[in-house]
């Protein structure tokens, strides 16, 4: 019905559907749809950019969507106390997709046609973002995912789905890598889960692992509904040096206490994936054994020594306290690792939008292709996680990685590696593909 | 099959070829969903409504429709029309297999035992995430979601396709339970041990109705897949199942018309209850229980009850 | 780790979900043999369990009491209220459904759904730990016949913890109390006797109705003390009904539809066989192989494998 899109193929009977809604319009019969036509060609330049957000309110991704929407509240809040963009104030309309992908599908649709979002936004969970993203295209939906996933920059999704706000998986454990073998052990034994998340970090730390000259002695897979571990965890070598683990779901809290009650005093190193404990608190029991493990974390959780005042300034903007809880409630622990994508990702949809000058949903193209055009995200205010590259033809961005210890239940970052040493080969040229 | 039928179910395809013209574009999106998603629990209602068997399984004949299709167009580049009826054939291949197997039980067994075969379903989709890509499921190639020269992508496109298979397995639905093989069912469903005293073969009849049934909830699936674009195996989890009952029963089991109404029904009742709580699914848990006790008809079934007697 | 370790620790693992499932499944073979109907939402009278034991130790910690003392209100406290949601749910609900079989189930369906989404409404998305009375880590010995004769090790890794093995006392204790309690108690008998014959027993002027709302409640009630007894080992977490209803079907069936002998051995055997199979096969094929095996003793055991052919 908006006429943004330019169809390429033949619609079966479309030119008639169109021509029959402008003749009801105009008629006294179709007086039921007249609002809502008239409010979508007469949108005010003044009135508010929408920005749909898909949250996880339920299902296993509920932590995740929690932090996620108080992260872009603020970050909304910010930008709109800056003035908005394009001199228009931004709103935030949030649905929750169950972290289902049908639901995820209806809710873009939603975005699109009912409440008439400019663009979408949100999301972790990769079958969410890959069942999501074909409908992104076919509305012609700018869709800016925080997901993690290596779902955008391996090719397999369209032009209008990006990932402008946070690294992929495939980043993250090359910069990882030469860590794990460097510092703590060179045989490596893996415990992921079961599915694709945990297939993204099992293809790519073996390959990352030998190239920096260690060796995966072992792939444990969990899958992700598993309640009790222990019988998984005699598969580890004895020989096993360092154990790498990312896990994510309600189970994290049991695999982690079950680790420690199975190696008891004489464990081997341990590196994980906070994915493991996002939203979980670092004291909470049976995790003492934690101590003297190394993590890797999207962004510090805890406040650092020399944590800079613009990172200060988010963490106050979204309520954290000093070990990265809500200042509300020092049980509800946030999920930090992440959560700073949506907070840039929004940075970057108002850069896109004030530089290809976007008026209405009619300029939704001419907004990819400003993001495209982007490269280089200096640290700062918009970008507290650091500074970062990104890469318009993957629609993927690098940013630096953060390796902390376990000292005195809080995480202190003991490694930064800057974008630079995170980047690989190009999978795919999005911007070769048609709108 | 009498006139009175034929207008009612014609007027109701006249009545979404219509709404094409005149629905807001997200309601003619939902309008588009609710009759592919019907068609499945109209292949459902043949099992459940008409013939007795309460199956919790059906969510698997849906997705061997969907991944039937699916894989075929994403890993053998085969054309939407072809790789739909591979999908359909799949279906009809698995409800084949199920049926011979599960059929030998009843009632509480039957339930369980589907159950059963739909939870090994789901995982085996799961275990061969090379070829399925697990539960994050995949994309149906965007060029092989055309039929000619009709972008199966493009709205209007969509609808249409989705009205035609809508009437499709409507008419079908009417036709057969307007047949004597239509009547068997519903003496099985009455009274099993009585039609077999009649003489009827009813293990060849519950078979033949399952088959019918699975084959039309992988029409649906298959037709899913290739009209929204994404395969995932949360569609043949236990959840779709237990939808394919709530659906049916809400619009009333046992009527033709019954299927869509519920659906259409459910799905704007979830709709609408998002946004006002996350727990939408509770409005799930209310409806069936309240069904059970004071509506076991269903909508269509009590206005069978009371206005229209001789409604199919 | 050595097979032998290995496999003795994967049967102590399989040992605490043979307990779990055993008084959980119990419950749901109870209600089925007296009542003859399926409750699909008896998964969610686990989970409730669970989710009320930490209610209740949160309460409890308010007022300041100790970890054990804590989790002692929760085991006493849960399973009545459970059981009285339960009960309550028979009376309203099943009662006026006439327990037709297939009705129930559809009506239970509407229940599992009401519970999880009250509980995510009222507790939240989230996997909150009960703390355990006590929870110490037990080293296990290992044996072997080297060059210097018998000796005896401590194999890295071969441990448990006094809760897990507590849990597995618990559970057999409670599983002896509920035989004795069927088959001494003149309730017990009341019980039988309405399993035996509903209609006879009413001549009798045994009160049905009363009977099927206690027996419903006191079925919940077993599923809610599991879920007690597995708090503190997992989490509570409103989706955790759904796996473990279908655990307890499997159990169900190969012990033989309400027959509470048959399923004790059942959970025993699958409890043990959930781990043993892990040492041999990856996960997701051992529940394949498992839920079809099921199916198939359904299909062509009906009366399970311990059970007898029924009337």
């Amino acid at each position: 019905m908006t006429e943004t899109s330019s169809k390429t193929k033949t619609g079966l009977i479309s030119p008639t559907r169109r021509g029959a809604l402008k003749t009801l319009a105009a008629g006294a019969g179709a007086a039921a749809t007249m609002p809502l036509w008239a409010r979508y060609s007469s949108a005010q330049s003044s009135a508010p950019i929408k920005i749909g957000f898909g949250k996880h309110a339920t299902g296993i991704g509920a932590a995740y969507g929690r932090w996620y929407e108080r992260t872009s509240v603020a970050a909304l809040a910010k930008i709109n106390a800056e003035g908005g963009i394009n001199g228009r104030p931004v709103e935030l309309v949030t649905e929750d997709d169950g972290t289902d992908p049908r639901r995820a599908a209806e809710v873009l649709e939603k975005f699109a046609s009912q409440s008439e979002c400019d663009v979408a936004f949100g999301t972790l969970f990769s079958h969410v973002v890959v069942g999501a993203a074909p409908r992104a295209a076919e509305l012609k939906l700018p869709y800016f995912v925080v997901s993690e996933g290596h779902h955008v920059a391996s090719g397999m999704l369209n032009r209008w789905t990006l990932q402008p706000g946070i690294t992929d998986v495939k980043s993250q454990i090359s910069a990882m890598a030469p860590f794990l073998t460097d510092v703590l052990g060179k045989k490596v034994t893996m415990i992921f889960p079961d599915y694709a998340f945990g297939y993204d970090h099992r293809d790519n730390l073996a390959p990352a692992i030998e190239a920096a000259g260690g060796e995966v002695v072992a792939k444990i897979a969990i899958p992700p509904t598993e309640t009790s571990f222990t019988k998984y965890f005699p598969k580890i070598p004895r020989d096993t040096e360092v154990i790498y683990h990312v896990m994510i779901g309600p189970g994290v809290l049991t695999f982690v206490k079950e680790m420690g009650e199975f190696f008891g005093p004489s464990r081997p190193e341990l590196f994980g994936f906070i994915d493991s404990l996002e939203a979980t608190d670092l004291s909470s029991p049976g995790l003492e054994f934690l101590e003297g493990t190394y993590f890797w974390e999207g962004m510090p959780r805890y406040l650092q020594d020399d944590t800079p005042d613009y990172v200060k300034a988010y963490r106050d903007a979204v309520g954290l306290d000093a070990n990265g809880a809500s200042t509300a409630d020092a049980s509800d622990v946030s999920t930090s690792a992440h959560m700073f994508g949506c907070w840039e990702t929004l940075h970057i949809i108002k850069a896109g939008m004030e530089a290809s000058g976007y008026q209405s949903t009619a300029d939704r193209q001419k907004l990819i292709e400003a993001v495209e055009a982007m490269t280089m995200f200096e640290a700062g205010p918009d970008h507290p996680q650091g500074t970062k590259m990104f890469n318009g033809k993957t629609h993927q961005v690098f940013g630096p990685q953060y390796i902390s210890k376990v000292e005195g239940g809080k995480l202190s970052v003991v490694k930064t590696v800057p974008y630079e040493e995170t980047l690989y080969d190009d999978e795919v040229d999005y911007t070769s593909m048609s709108f | 099959m009498t006139r009175k039928d034929l207008i009612t179910h014609l007027g109701l395809i006249a009545v979404l070829f219509a709404l094409h013209f005149l629905l807001p574009t997200y309601h003619h999106g939902i309008f588009a969903r609710v009759m592919v998603l019907a068609v499945y629990a109209i292949g459902y209602n043949i099992a459940f409504g008409y013939t007795g068997l309460l199956s919790l399984g059906h969510a698997m004949f849906f997705g061997a429709g969907m991944y039937g299709m699916g894989l075929a167009a994403y890993h053998f580049a085969i054309p939407a029309l072809p790789a739909w009826l591979i999908g359909v054939g799949c279906a009809a291949l698995l409800s084949l297999v199920v049926g011979l197997l599960a059929l030998r039980t009843q009632d509480v067994s039957f339930m369980i035992v589907t159950l059963m075969f739909a939870q090994a379903a789901y995982l085996i989709i799961l275990y061969f995430s090379e070829f399925t890509r697990g539960d994050d499921g995949f994309v149906v190639p965007s060029d092989m979601r055309a039929i000619g020269p009709w972008d199966l992508s493009d709205e209007s496109t969509r609808y249409i396709v989705a009205l035609i298979l809508f009437s499709g397995a409507l008419m079908i639905s009417l036709w057969l339970v307007r047949q004597p093989f239509g009547r068997v069912l519903v003496a099985l469903r009455e009274n099993e041990e009585r039609a077999r005293l009649l003489g009827y073969d009813t293990g060849r009849r519950k078979l033949a109705s399952l088959v019918i049934s699975g084959t039309i909830s992988g029409a649906a699936g298959a037709a899913y897949a290739g009209l929204f674009g994404y395969v995932g195996a949360s569609f043949a989890g236990v959840q779709y199942s237990i939808f394919a009952l709530l659906w049916v029963l809400l619009g009333g089991a046992g009527t033709v018309l019954g299927p869509f109404i519920g659906t259409l029904f459910m799905f704007y009742l979830i709709d609408l209850a998002t946004e006002v709580t996350e727990a939408y699914m509770l409005i799930a848990g209310v409806a069936l229980v309240l069904l059970t006790l004071f509506a076991p008809q269903g909508i269509v079934g009590e206005i069978r009850r009371r206005l229209w007697k001789d409604l199919p | 780790m050595d097979f032998g370790p290995y496999l003795m620790l994967a049967m102590l693992e399989g040992a605490v979900l043979a307990a779990v499932l055993a008084l959980m499944a119990s419950g749901l073979s109870l209600v089925f043999g007296v009542m003859r109907v399926v409750n699909v939402a008896h998964g969610e009278f686990y989970m409730l369990g669970a989710v009320m034991a930490w209610v209740v130790t949160q309460f409890m910690a308010g007022l300041g009491g100790g970890a054990a003392v804590n989790f002692i209100a929760a085991a006493v406290l849960a399973p009545l209220i459970v059981g009285t949601i339960a009960a309550a749910a028979d009376i309203t609900i099943l009662k006026r459904l006439d327990y037709d079989p297939e009705r129930v189930i559809v009506a239970t369906i509407g229940v599992l759904y009401i519970i999880q989404q009250a509980s995510l409404m009222g507790y939240g998305p989230d996997a909150k730990p009960v703390i355990a009375p006590f929870n110490s880590r037990i080293a296990l010995p290992w044996f072997e016949f080297g060059e210097e004769g018998f000796q005896i090790y401590f194999p890295w890794g071969l441990s448990t913890t006094s809760y897990k093995l507590f849990v597995i006392v618990a559970a057999v204790v409670l599983l002896f109390a509920l035989r004795l309690f069927m088959t001494r108690s003149r309730a017990g008998l009341i019980m039988r006797a309405t399993q035996l014959d509903g209609e006879m027993a009413t001549a009798f002027g045994i009160p049905v109705e009363r009977v099927y709302a206690i027996v419903f409640g006191a079925g919940a009630a077993l599923a809610a003390l599991a879920g007690v007894l597995i708090v503190p080992i997992q989490q509570a977490h409103y989706l955790m009904g759904g796996d473990a209803l279908l655990l307890s079907f499997i159990v169900v069936i190969i012990g033989g539809l309400g027959s509470l002998a048959g399923t004790v051995v059942a959970a025993v055997i699958i409890g043990m066989s959930d781990g043993i199979i892990s040492v041999f096969f990856t996960p997701t094929l051992a529940k394949i192989i498992a839920t079809l095996a099921v199916a198939l003793v359904l299909v062509f055991r009906p009366q399970g494998l311990f059970g007898v052919k029924s009337r």
